[in-house]
């Protein structure tokens, strides 16, 4: 569905983002997790052909950006970061208005009849929009990406600024949506992309650093599967009755954090489960267990890795790709360079 | 393109802008009209170029809202994004100002018909006038909107709108402060208000039309290019 191609965007001599390459398939829900100034946005507006690349390709459902942006436009629906509305009229009268600037075939009045209807704002639709709340604006801005029932919903932080109940209501949209939608969703709310994703895209500094299930990431950045245990016991008689399980490694004690408890990281050797292992010889030795806990990483985590490791390159080795040290920022910049020069 | 032009000539109503244009317009013509025919001569072109003054102050009004708007409030996005030519808008928010614009000279009309029922009168000379302001009023029109693309404040917008329409308007006013004399001939003929008159005078040219057309359509031409730039920057 969409196919993008060694895109990159510089404004002045700032790479934005550079040398990025997903494909979508139809049907898929793809989150975009990044911290701010990572690309997101960008990346979103250039295959909505708000911007332009500066190289690359991007074609949606067989159609090329830039030499078909009408077809590929017809095909997105598009709620940008700030909701584009105009704020002097009606909801009905600004839906009206982007029904007949976008085309659309149904007809009317039963179609905007509907939309407003999945996005529950059919009780407001008479009154101005500056006069709306900010999560019926967001509402009303995701009714105008819904119009017209595009194949493909690109959301850009839908949830931004909307309280609890508010973000509940439009994740649930999301999912409902995503059963005949392709939908690419940015968000730097984790459990978010974790609750309505099924695939995540991480981008930090205008590249992806990993592209992956939420749970794979997670399983391959905690690649050594310790378990944390609180043990009710003495300390020296614990480390050396865990130190004789098989499979295991190495045990460190972090020492008393609850009286007469003790605190210990297990480590496995190499792709190897202990927790059954440990778990006996613990109750064996007649001990208690207070905490058992396996330390695999949440996405948050796996997220905060990855966006503070030293560069891309580092964090794309933390998941275990190889990196080609020639492949690097400068020679893309060069690239484009090179290619205006001409 | 007609909904941009629907929406655009509505927003216009739905604040104050549109009405107190249309009130100016209506206020000075009524003035000029009473004026003119108190003093016995009902010839309704001289009125229409006696607005040409006003109309240096009105079109800024008139354009500086109708691009930078859409950007200060983002909504641009909905607009460049929606399968439409960047064309079709420049259009649509070019014809909803000439629209109001073209709103304002109504009582006109009726001021020709008051004078028809009294004395015989040239009802093309009175048309042609209408067609000159139309002309001017779409040249600078086309200027402010293009001004008006590449800011995001409407205020900037309108002065500078303002300060330009000064100049193309009043251009042969300049000429007297040059000696070399195909300068002076130049700025005088380029100047909006010679053009304007020709019209007011009933001196038909096709040049002047074809002046003021030209003019519209490389303002329009320009602010699709800067619509399109700011894709690329």
């Amino acid at each position: 569905m969409i196919e993008v191609i060694g895109l990159s965007k510089r404004y002045g001599t700032h790479l934005a983002v550079q040398d990025v390459n997903f494909s979508i398939s139809k049907g898929e829900v793809v989150g975009f997790l990044g911290p701010n100034g990572a690309g997101k946005s960008t990346i979103m507006n250039i295959l909505t052909g708000y911007l332009s690349m500066t190289q690359g390709s991007i074609m949606v459902d067989g159609f090329d950006i830039n030499e078909n942006p009408e077809d590929v436009k017809k095909r997105i629906g598009y709620l940008p970061e700030i909701p584009p509305l105009y704020i002097d009229m009606t909801v009905s009268e600004y839906l009206s208005f982007i029904y007949d600037l976008k085309k659309v075939k149904f007809p009317k009045k039963p179609h905007i009849d509907e939309v407003m209807r999945l996005v529950k704002i059919d009780n407001v639709k008479d009154r101005l929009i500056k006069n709306l709340s900010k999560g019926y604006r967001q509402r009303v801005g995701f009714a105008q990406a819904l119009m017209g029932n595009p194949d493909v919903l690109i959301l850009d932080e839908p949830t931004v600024g909307l309280d609890p109940k508010q973000i509940i209501e439009i994740r649930n949209l999301i999912a409902k949506l995503g059963k005949n939608h392709t939908i690419i969703l940015s968000s730097h709310i984790l459990s978010e992309i974790q609750a309505v994703c099924k695939r995540v895209i991480i981008i930090n500094k205008g590249e992806i650093i990993a592209d992956d299930t939420p749970d794979n990431l997670s399983a391959k950045l905690s690649s050594d599967r310790s378990v944390m245990a609180r043990i009710v016991c003495n300390e020296e008689d614990m480390l050396e009755a865990l130190s004789s399980v098989k499979g295991v490694a190495k045990v460190v004690s972090l020492g008393s954090k609850e009286k007469g408890s003790c605190d210990f990281v297990i480590t496995p050797e190499e792709d190897t489960d202990i927790r059954a292992a440990v778990s006996r010889r613990i109750s064996e030795r007649g001990k208690t267990i207070l905490s058992f806990a396996d330390s695999t990483l949440s996405l948050e985590q796996v997220f905060l890795r990855l966006t503070e490791a030293q560069d891309n390159n580092e964090a794309r080795r933390m998941l275990g790709f190889e990196v080609n040290e020639d492949i690097v920022a400068d020679e893309v910049t060069e690239e484009i360079e090179s290619e205006e020069a001409e | 393109m007609k909904a941009v032009f629907k929406r655009e000539l509505k927003a216009y109503f739905s604040t104050p802008i549109g009405f107190l244009v249309v009130a100016a317009y209506f206020f000075f013509l009524g003035l000029y009209f009473t004026v003119v025919y108190a003093a016995g001569s009902p010839e309704i072109s001289m009125i229409i170029m006696a607005t040409s003054s006003i109309v240096v102050f009105t079109i800024p009004i008139i354009t500086m809202r109708l691009m930078s708007e859409d950007r200060r409030q983002k909504v641009d996005q909905a607009l460049l994004t929606a399968p439409v030519k960047l064309s079709g808008i420049v259009f649509g928010k070019f014809f909803a100002a000439l629209s109001l614009f073209a709103i304002c000279f109504t009582p006109t009309l009726i001021f020709e018909i008051i004078v028809a029922t009294k004395v015989e009168v040239n009802f093309i000379s009175y048309l042609y006038s209408l067609l000159g302001m139309l002309l001017l009023g779409s040249a600078l029109i086309s200027i402010g909107m293009f001004i008006s693309s590449l800011t995001e404040s409407p205020i900037v917008s309108a002065i500078l709108s303002l300060v330009i329409n000064f100049v193309v308007l009043y251009l042969s006013t300049f000429a007297t402060m040059v000696d070399v004399e195909w300068i002076t001939k130049i700025l005088n003929r380029a100047a909006f208000i010679t053009v304007f008159e020709n019209f007011g005078n009933n001196i038909f040219k096709v040049a002047d039309i074809i002046y003021f057309l030209s003019i519209t359509a490389a303002f329009i031409f320009l602010t699709v290019r800067s619509l399109e730039k700011r894709r690329w920057s």
